[in-house]
């Protein structure tokens, strides 16, 4: 099986974690990652101002370029462009008029969007069309004695309409968690926000948000904390140690995006998780556990 | 807090632009406070949620464009997902900030911003933060 794979920005340097991690566990499971060879910047964030339409034409150019490698669908591995590119998708189905007004605005492009690209997040690759059975049966190294919280943030799950799970209670990653051999720990600030894009010029926000969730994971006994998105992968880990300043009875806790974990269950080598690019190193416990 | 109504300020055209921007109406609103009781940022807000939509149907104007609350929300898009009235108060919050971003009123300055602020941050950040709060 090929899926055509929209990177997006992070994905190609601070997260690129996310990325070697997700192409060696894809390509052990028999799928051919083909990235889109021309992309742009989806925009970060769907414009949510009901008259902005120029604001989606990144995200739909992106699924004009998936159309030109004749696929019908585009995987994502970060929240954020899965949430953008998604949204203004559904925005343009639904309303003929600003798709309409967004294609002749592009009269350059060849072709004409009509709306009939699937954006796919890679756990719903891996659900639906992968099978969670099929993952199974490829698990080298399962993950055993390894407390996961996972955390999902906002974007996969909300708005409803797009989120590939329960809005208030999904349970998409403890199921592959318990897939990988590992034990999935609930928490209840799963789904809350770590502040995003506020990290740039209030940190300090950033800071108090990564201090309760990581809390509340550890108070439920987490080694380590799973993330999908590298803006959460940036404040959950990274900003720890601003948390650390300002909560000085906090303690570190590794923060592994759940395409790393994929990774080791299926026997990817440790080069395709770049541990160099975590500010907590999450090798000791890792080690520890017997998994790397 | 003292707060003044006034038919001029009930009549003002601010309140058809917040419901144009967001495509919301704002009279659906009957005060549960969901919004608020379920927003991860309130302890950072001079004004919740659930008043900032009481607050847009008065045409508190002046009070909405100069509270702090408008730039501490980021969008998580929670209190959309609990609104027992299916109203968008992310949208409402969005439609705030685009009418000051729209008048120039930038909430970050680029200019002032420091190598450290912009350097040690992954791109997501930085253009998500410049989406959101310059115009």
């Amino acid at each position: 099986m090929k899926v055509s794979y929209y990177p997006g920005c992070t994905l190609k340097n601070n997260a690129k974690n996310f990325e070697d991690s997700t192409i060696c566990s894809l390509n052990k499971l028999g799928i051919q990652v083909e990235e889109l060879p021309r992309w742009n910047c989806c925009g970060t964030v769907f414009s949510l101002a009901t008259d902005d339409l120029i604001h989606h034409l990144a995200p739909i150019r992106n699924l004009i370029r998936t159309k030109e490698t004749d696929s019908d669908s585009l995987m994502t591995l970060c929240a954020m462009c899965f949430n953008t590119l998604k949204r203004a998708n559904e925005r343009v189905k639904s309303d003929p008029d600003s798709l309409d007004k967004i294609n002749t605005f592009m009269y350059r492009e060849n072709i004409k969007y009509e709306g009939d690209v699937k954006v796919l997040h890679l756990l719903e690759l891996l659900r639906d069309e992968i099978k969670f059975e099929a993952i199974a049966q490829q698990i080298v190294k399962p993950l055993k004695g390894l407390k996961v919280a996972n955390y999902y943030g906002c974007l996969l799950v909300r708005p409803k309409e797009i989120g590939l799970d329960d809005v208030e209670n999904p349970t998409i990653l403890e199921t592959l968690t318990t897939v990988l051999g590992a034990d999935p720990i609930d928490f209840p600030y799963k789904t809350e926000c770590c502040a995003s894009y506020q990290t740039v010029d209030k940190p300090e926000i950033v800071a108090e948000r990564t201090y309760h969730i990581l809390t509340s994971a550890q108070s439920q006994g987490a080694d380590v904390v799973t993330v999908s998105c590298p803006l959460c992968a940036f404040n959950l880990d990274h900003r720890q140690k601003e948390t650390i300043k300002q909560y000085p009875e906090f303690k570190n806790i590794p923060i592994l995006y759940f395409t790393q974990l994929l990774a080791i269950a299926l026997g990817c080598p440790e080069d395709t998780l770049r541990f160099d690019l975590h500010y907590v190193d999450p090798k000791p416990i890792l080690k520890e556990k017997g998994l790397i | 807090m003292r707060i003044n109504l006034s038919k001029k300020k009930i009549k003002d055209p601010f309140i058809a632009k917040v419901e144009e921007l967001s495509s919301q109406n704002l009279l659906a609103c009957y005060q549960c406070g969901k919004c608020s009781a379920g927003c991860p940022a309130v302890s950072q807000m001079d004004i919740l949620p659930n008043q900032i939509i009481r607050y847009a149907q008065l045409g508190l104007k002046d009070d909405l464009l100069k509270s702090k609350s408008i730039w501490i929300c980021a969008s998580c898009f929670t209190c959309n997902a609990r609104c027992p009235k299916g109203i968008n108060i992310a949208e409402v919050i969005e439609a705030l900030r685009q009418i000051l971003l729209r008048n120039r009123e930038d909430h970050v300055k680029v200019e002032k911003l420091t190598d450290s602020e912009k350097g040690d941050v992954p791109p997501i950040a930085i253009i998500s933060n410049l989406r959101k709060f310059t115009s």
